[in-house]
This record gives C-alpha cells, structure tokens and sequence, in this order.
C-alpha cells in the first residue's frame, strides 16, 4: 500500500499540472477557428501559454484544483476499506506537495479543513472488476464548472421538452445557454438519463472520463453527441463566454434504465481543464 | 503574447471614463483579491476604510482564490486565475459604492445590480481568463500584504498583489454596456432557433 500511495500522489501531481493530450489538442484545433485579434483567440492563445507553462514548471494549470473524483475498479480481493485509507492519506501529501488548494469546507464551522479530506470528500466510487489490475481514474472537478450543471425532470412543458432524445437534447443546449461563459468553456459535456437523481449525477459526471474521441457505442446517442457538439458550438457563446465559434469541445451521453414514470436528465459541464488521469496498478 | 492598452493602478476618473466594453487592457501596479467571504464580510460588517490594510479606492478587486505557498520569505504566489464573478451580485454593488473601487475582476461577468452601480459609481468589470492560473500568476510580481488570512485561510483571505502587464478584457464599462448581455440575447436567440427546429 505504501507505494500504492506514492503512486496516487504523482497522479494527483499529473493530473494537476497536465492536461490530457486529447484536451489539449482539441484545444490547439479551436484556436486557428478564431478570428485572428478577437478576444477569443487571445484567451485560446493565454490558455495554451498556460498549459505549456504549468506542465514545465509543474505548477497547477487551474488554481481551483478542485474536488477530486476517484473511479475505482478493484479486483476480487482488495480491500476498500485500505483502499479508501490510501487515497485519503496520498490527498493529504499531494495537497502539500504540489500543492493543491485546500477546498474541503465544513458546512456547519465553515473551517477549512486544510488538506483536501472531510465527510465524503473527496468523492470515491468503487466498483469490482473481473480484471486483475486495480484501475484508479482520477478527475479533478473545479467548482466554477461544477456549479454550471443542471438536473431536469422530463416532461418539461415550459421548454417543450418531451420524454425522448429530443427532450434531453433541449436540456442540454438549456443548460449551455444558462452556464454562458461562468463555468470557463469551451466546455466538456457530460450527459446522464436515467430513473433517479443520484444516479443520473454520477452517470453524467462519469462520462468526462470519456476520450474525446470515445465514439458512443450506441449508433442512436453517437449521433445526438456529434449533434449536440455542433449544436452548442453555433450558441456562440465562445471562449470564456465574449463569443466565438467554439463553445464546447466534446459532449458525452450515457444511459440508465429508467422507471415508467421517471425521466431524468443531469447535465454535467466540464471547463476547458479538463484535468483526469490513470493509474493503472 | 496579449497586446493591451497599458493602464497604472490606481485607476483615475478619467482613466475609467475612457474604457470601453471590448478593449484589452494591461494592469500595473497594487490590487487585491476578494471572494465569497470577502465580500459578505464587507457588506455585512461594514468595515471603515481606516481598517483595511489598504486604500481601496481606484484599485482593482480581484475575483480570485489563489494557491498560495508559505516560504520562508513569506507567501508565494503558485496558481492565481479568477473564480466566477457572478456569485458575489448580491454584494458587489455595495462594495463598488463603498469603497470606490476602479474596477472588479474575474470571470464570467455580473448582473444588472452590478451593470448599474459601475455606471453610477464610474467603475468596470474586467474579465480575465480562467482557469490560466499559471499565466496569471507569472504576472503578480510581488505579494504586499494579506487581510483576515487567520479567519478566513488562505483562499478566501484578501491578497494584496503587485502586478505587471496582468491581461484583462473590458466587458462591462461604466457607460452601461455589457459584452455579456450581448453575447447572452444573441445566443438566447440562437437556442430559441435550436430548439423550435425539429
């Protein structure tokens, strides 16, 4: 376990100081898109300074470095219990060591807690898998972004939304319009329908986890994800929101069952830092 | 890298008279940070000016909750980009009357109550780019000075903050324009468009 934890501080270390190569590619192809002079490109030209500058110096792209999310996939065996101790305690040097900002907050003393950990925090999904390599996905969340998601309940007749593809698509273009440029886009999307509320929550937030070039396996959500893309994009909401031809850089669906009566759609908005990363053990 | 119109703090009458929603701007000289509890500790304890470390009048406030690093030398600055404006409206007005400030700063643009009280007060809301927490950190020269570090930690304490060249975009004046509200009814419209196609 102990080198287990040096492993989760370097990826908290990475995935901190580095953004993922799809991200940053698809980052680098928005930037010729741009008007040349317009404040869009000039943002897109900052922020590509920026992810340069903190992966050479190893210094957090964001200063919100965010709630971190970990997906875990354990093989039969281990324990989660050790395991949740061990992420606990590599968030606790990773806040020190690289460092992170301190963003666990007490509801009731609204003390800080000064290292990242606290009731719930930060957010561990465990899952057991057939394989026998322990997977551990890390994402960190910013707030701004965060605070940017909406939660619908279908039908919804003041948007003319029904309960079918259309509807969830109305939702999603709703909650783009509504983010405008608070949550810092071009933005990732992720989309989760299904039967209740948390699990719609999880499920979209889930699919940030997803390649941008993660093509949907399912023919019928391919097509409204690249529908969706090019929808958001004509909004024109742009880079840091003063306007521009891109205003997301990838939108991602996932799907649950859902109850007779139960129509929910969560959408999850991802900034630009789109920071997540792999450790594979 | 960014080009910009070089402009000192503190900011005159006439120097914010003269910006207009859409020019790029380059700061120079002293602001300071405030956030969430900043703000609601203004407006709701009503400091007098005499008790802040630092006259906020014409400066700029900063919309920003920085990873900060202590040394032996004292704080550095690690990561400092703007967090999201919008959740301070219900204050902003106040403190932009109160205590004279030339400019806020952040991200993602204010509301009307806002867009009001830099009209009549003779302010401006400056976005800058978020999430270029290093960029932007690279451009604060010098940490001067803190206020209720002890009470409020590191992220939600007031900085105060040398800066050189820090880019910035006008978007909304003190002539009641607003790039926001533009770019907000234009792509309204555009969803209205979007979701009546079938």
């Amino acid at each position: 376990m102990l080198k287990l934890l040096h492993g989760i501080v370097e990826l908290y270390k990475k995935v901190a100081t580095s953004l993922p190569p799809d991200v940053e590619d698809a980052i680098k192809s928005a930037f010729p898109l741009e008007t040349e002079g317009s404040t869009a490109a000039s943002s897109l030209s900052v922020i590509l300074e920026n992810i340069k500058r903190a992966r050479e110096t190893s210094r957090p792209i964001c200063q919100d470095t965010g709630v971190p999310v970990f997906y875990v996939k354990v093989p039969f065996g281990l324990s989660q219990n050790e395991l949740k101790q061990t992420i606990l305690e590599a968030t606790r040097e990773a806040t020190q060591l690289v460092p992170l900002r301190p963003n666990a907050v007490d509801i009731i003393s609204e003390k800080n807690s000064g290292d990242n950990t606290g009731e719930g925090f930060p957010i561990i999904y465990f899952e057991e898998t057939p394989s026998g390599s322990l997977v551990i996905d890390l994402m960190l969340k910013g707030g701004g972004c965060e605070n940017a998601g909406q939660t619908y309940k279908l039908p919804l007749e003041e948007l003319c939304a029904q309960r079918n593809l259309d509807g969830v698509r109305t939702c999603v273009l709703d909650a783009i319009q509504k983010a405008q440029g608070r949550g810092c886009p071009p933005y990732i999307v992720g989309v989760g329908i299904g039967a209740a509320k948390d699990q719609v929550s999880r499920l979209a937030k889930e699919q940030l986890i997803r390649k941008l070039n993660d093509a949907n396996k399912i023919d019928e959500l391919a097509r409204i994800e690249n529908q969706l893309l090019t929808e958001i994009n004509e909004l024109g909401i742009g880079t840091m929101g003063l306007g521009g031809r891109k205003t997301a850089l990838g939108v991602k669906v996932g799907v649950n069952h859902r109850h007779p009566a139960s129509y929910f759609v969560e959408v999850s908005v991802g900034c630009w830092a789109m920071r997540r990363g792999r450790l594979i053990w | 890298m960014v080009e910009g119109k070089r402009l000192n703090l503190p900011l005159s009458a006439g120097d914010v008279a003269g910006l207009r929603a859409g020019d790029m701007i380059l700061l120079n000289g002293k602001i300071v940070t405030g956030r969430d509890r900043v703000h609601k500790y203004l407006v709701e304890q009503k400091p007098k000016k005499e008790d802040l470390p630092f006259d906020l009048a014409g400066t700029v406030l900063y919309h920003c909750g920085p990873v900060m690093k202590k040394t032996e030398s004292g704080y550095q600055v690690i990561a400092a980009g703007p967090t999201t404006s919008m959740r301070v409206e219900m204050y902003e007005a106040d403190v932009i009357r109160q205590y004279g400030l030339g400019g806020v700063m952040g991200k993602g643009g204010m509301g009307e109550k806002t867009r009001k009280a830099l009209q009549e007060a003779g302010s401006v809301y400056l976005q800058t780019i978020g999430g270029a927490a290093v960029y932007l950190a690279d451009r604060i020269v010098k940490t001067i000075d803190s206020w209720k570090l002890e009470d409020f930690g590191t992220t939600e304490a007031m900085w105060i903050f040398e800066v050189k060249d820090f880019p910035a975009i006008v978007t909304m004046d003190s002539h009641g324009n607003s790039t926001h509200r533009e770019i907000e009814a234009a792509s309204f419209q555009k969803f209205t468009e979007l979701i009546h196609m079938k």
